[in-house]
């Protein structure tokens, strides 16, 4: 019984690749239940995004049909394909899935959408009956382990892209956005993404100033804001709390002179610039003001460039979390391993014991209900006593790695082969089936 | 009893004075998980250490004036904690817990003046009087800590390099709280005050101005004035706004140790 996970990702394939294998939605959970319908397959789940796609199943041992079912399915041709494939099992499907999870395989490390995306996947596997067991107890954990990641490091706390600094810092400055206006001086791309973020956020209304008049109105009216001559800029700029400016002119046109101005106007209530135009707009003796607070671009590029070093520093923080737990992972599997054995022992033994005083009862002759309680409670204890060794044995051994060979040794000490066998395929049948009703 | 209760409390205190400046050098909010327990166990015993002073000797106002100091170290506590519950954020703990530390630490090595030696007519005044101005000390810590913290998170966001890593909270957010605090804290304060001449002029029938409790404390109602109006009228905030308040505070730290040379601040509860 082990785990199997087989997937393309963004390092290991091209696009081209990927979008042969992608998913839609809508057949997920068709693909799910065919996948389970597989040999020796007992519960899988199949994740589908656009920089990954990736196969997880629980199999029986000996079992290895998972290449050929997705070149089936895909209809590939194993030798073209076989490259682009990374094939992982046991402990280290486990760790790729804890890392999958935790965003520390994505392309932006830390990136928060893929815990949603697994999550939906699970999702979609578990409706249509294809998780039951130990995938699930495997999927649950992974999610806590992307929690834990997410809470213990800052590897998904700083934000990555110039737009999303420019946020960041106009939260650092006034708390929340909620009612802040923003003014854009010049409608240039950037500046249409850095205010559609802003919005995005909570600021309340836009400002446009563009040389060319019509220019600003087009921008104004994406926004539902309100387009300004740029003659009436430095009378109406007091108003913004936020100033994105992205204008071609070649020299300030913020200077000193027009922040105190802004400032006693506004009763030295702060403000943000954010200049994004080279040469640049604001003069950065601005910046010395109280209560200003200027942004080039190469200020935002920098604290961009610093960001992903963090990350980068907070990721491997993140993987010791994640070794630590697939290690945990592991031994509590190993831990479940054991109790079928164990059940099975008892079975066994109970068996044998019930056997044992049928065969004799017959000459022990008629019993007060006191002595038949007290030969149950002899056999009982022999039982028991015996049982005891073996049992602390097993769940000891279960820690350790010695574990498969202890439980074999049992099982062949005791006969147990046919009955694990029976026990297993009975219960992942009666689990199974609810799921396939649903 | 109450002196080893308050000296469960100060090590308490000394905990969360630990994490506070921990907090500082590390990046994540340990305040949360450690200083906030230990800043609520203090409180506590504290509060423990207060009511059974008050119980033993059998006088509010003698236990208060006896233990005023831990007294206002329970006040500024307090304001800490309702500014956690309101903005979520423990920084400002970083000047409070310096000061609480303080305070608690005098009043459990028990070195207070002696306030008592001419009779009291008017308690319940002077009762109000205690309170209140308590009250508006402690406001005045919290915005004295503020106005820092103000010009802390200016600096970094000004300098570019350490601005998101911050973790303390908004600008606005730390100018908001300050804010209140002196608006909550002035009318205490002045309220305080009033009472006080009410006690001392029906204690002494007159209030001498140059003695020098009444005119460091008359001085320092003027700073808070100041303050309050500058950040009306015109907005000052910052560096500005940082100066005033650590005026305000110097004048209120020279205005409490004024108590030792004092002719009228001197009351008696018999």
């Amino acid at each position: 019984m082990s785990f199997h996970l087989i997937g393309v990702n963004h390092n290991t394939a091209p696009v081209e690749v990927r979008e042969r294998l992608a998913l839609p939605e809508s057949r997920l959970p068709e693909v799910c239940k065919s996948l389970c319908q597989q040999e020796g397959i007992e519960e899988g789940m199949i994740l589908s995004t656009c920089n990954r796609v990736e196969l997880l199943v629980r199999r029986r041992d000996g079992v290895d049909n998972l290449r050929n079912f997705v070149c089936e399915y895909f209809h590939l041709d194993p030798a073209e394909y076989e490259r682009y494939f990374y094939d992982y099992r046991e402990e280290e499907a486990v760790r790729h899935i804890f890392r999958v999870t935790s965003s520390l395989d994505s392309m932006v490390v830390g990136e928060p959408q893929i815990l949603g995306q697994v999550k939906e996947a699970y999702a979609v596997a578990r409706a249509v009956g294809a998780i039951n067991s130990q995938l699930d107890s495997l999927l649950t954990r992974a999610f806590a382990v992307a929690k834990r990641v997410r809470t213990e490091t800052a590897v998904g706390s700083s934000a990555v892209s110039v737009a999303s600094v420019a946020v960041e810092l106009a939260k650092k400055i006034f708390g929340s956005l909620n009612g802040k206006h923003v003014y854009l001086v010049g409608a240039g791309k950037m500046s249409e993404l850095a205010a559609r973020h802003l919005i995005a956020h909570g600021a309340a209304s836009i400002f446009v100033a563009n040389r060319t008049y019509d220019r600003a109105v087009q921008l104004a009216k994406k926004f539902h804001g309100q387009a300004i001559m740029f003659e009436q800029l430095y009378d109406t700029c007091d108003k913004a709390d936020i100033v994105i400016t992205s204008t071609g002119a070649p020299h300030a046109i913020f200077r000193r002179e027009h922040g105190e101005l802004f400032l006693s106007r506004r009763r030295n209530r702060p403000m943000f610039f954010i200049d994004i135009a080279v040469p640049r707009d604001v003069d950065p003796g601005l910046n010395k003001l109280d209560g200003i607070f200027v942004y080039d671009i190469d200020d935002l590029q920098q604290a961009v460039t610093s960001h992903v070093a963090d990350r980068r520093k907070e990721a491997e923080r993140a993987e010791a979390i994640v070794a630590l737990e697939v290690q945990r992972f592991q031994a509590r599997l190993q831990t479940l391993d054991v109790v079928p054995t164990i059940v099975s022992l008892q079975d066994h033994l109970e068996t044998i014991r019930q056997a044992e005083i049928d065969r004799v009862r017959g000459r022990l002759g008629s019993l007060s209900p006191d002595q038949e309680l007290a030969v149950d409670a002899l056999t009982r204890g022999i039982i028991n006593k015996i049982m005891h060794t073996p049992i602390s044995t097993l769940k000891t051994a279960a820690r350790e790695s010695e574990a498969t060979t202890v439980i074999d040794l049992v099982r062949r000490l005791f006969n147990l082969q046919e009955k694990k066998e029976v026990a297993v395929s009975s219960k992942s049948g009666s689990a199974g089936s609810p799921g396939a009703k649903n | 009893m109450p002196i080893l209760w308050l000296r469960v409390a100060l090590c308490f205190y000394g905990v969360g004075l630990a994490y506070a400046l921990l907090a500082l050098t590390r990046r994540s909010e340990l305040l949360n998980r450690v200083g906030l327990p230990a800043m609520l166990l203090g409180m506590v015993f504290q509060f423990v250490s207060l009511t059974e002073t008050v119980l033993l000797s059998g006088h509010l106002t003698t236990a208060w004036v006896d233990n005023s100091e831990s007294l206002l170290a329970l006040l500024s506590m307090a304001f800490l904690l309702a500014v956690y519950l309101l903005y979520r954020t423990s920084s400002l703990g970083i000047v409070v817990f310096p000061i609480v530390f303080l305070l608690t630490f005098v009043a459990a090595t028990g070195s207070q003046p002696a306030l008592f030696v001419t009779p009291v007519i008017k308690k319940g005044w002077l009762i109000a009087h205690i309170a209140m101005i308590f009250t508006g000390y402690a406001a005045l810590f919290l915005s004295f800590g503020a106005s820092l913290l103000y010009l802390v998170q200016e600096r970094r966001l000004k300098s570019k390099n350490s601005g998101l890593l911050s973790r303390l909270p908004a600008l606005e957010t730390i100018d908001e709280i300050g804010y209140r605090a002196l608006l909550i804290g002035f009318p205490f304060m002045t309220l305080g005050l009033v009472a006080g001449t009410v006690v001392a002029q029906s204690t002494y029938g007159h209030l001498d101005f140059l003695d020098p409790k009444i005119a460091l404390s008359v001085l320092m109602w003027a700073v808070y004035l100041v303050m309050l109006y500058t950040r009306w009228s015109s907005g000052w905030r910052g560096r500005r706004a940082a100066l005033l308040a650590t005026l305000a505070f110097a004048v209120a730290i020279v205005a409490w140790l004024a108590n030792y040379f004092s002719g009228m601040h001197r009351f008696v509860s018999s």
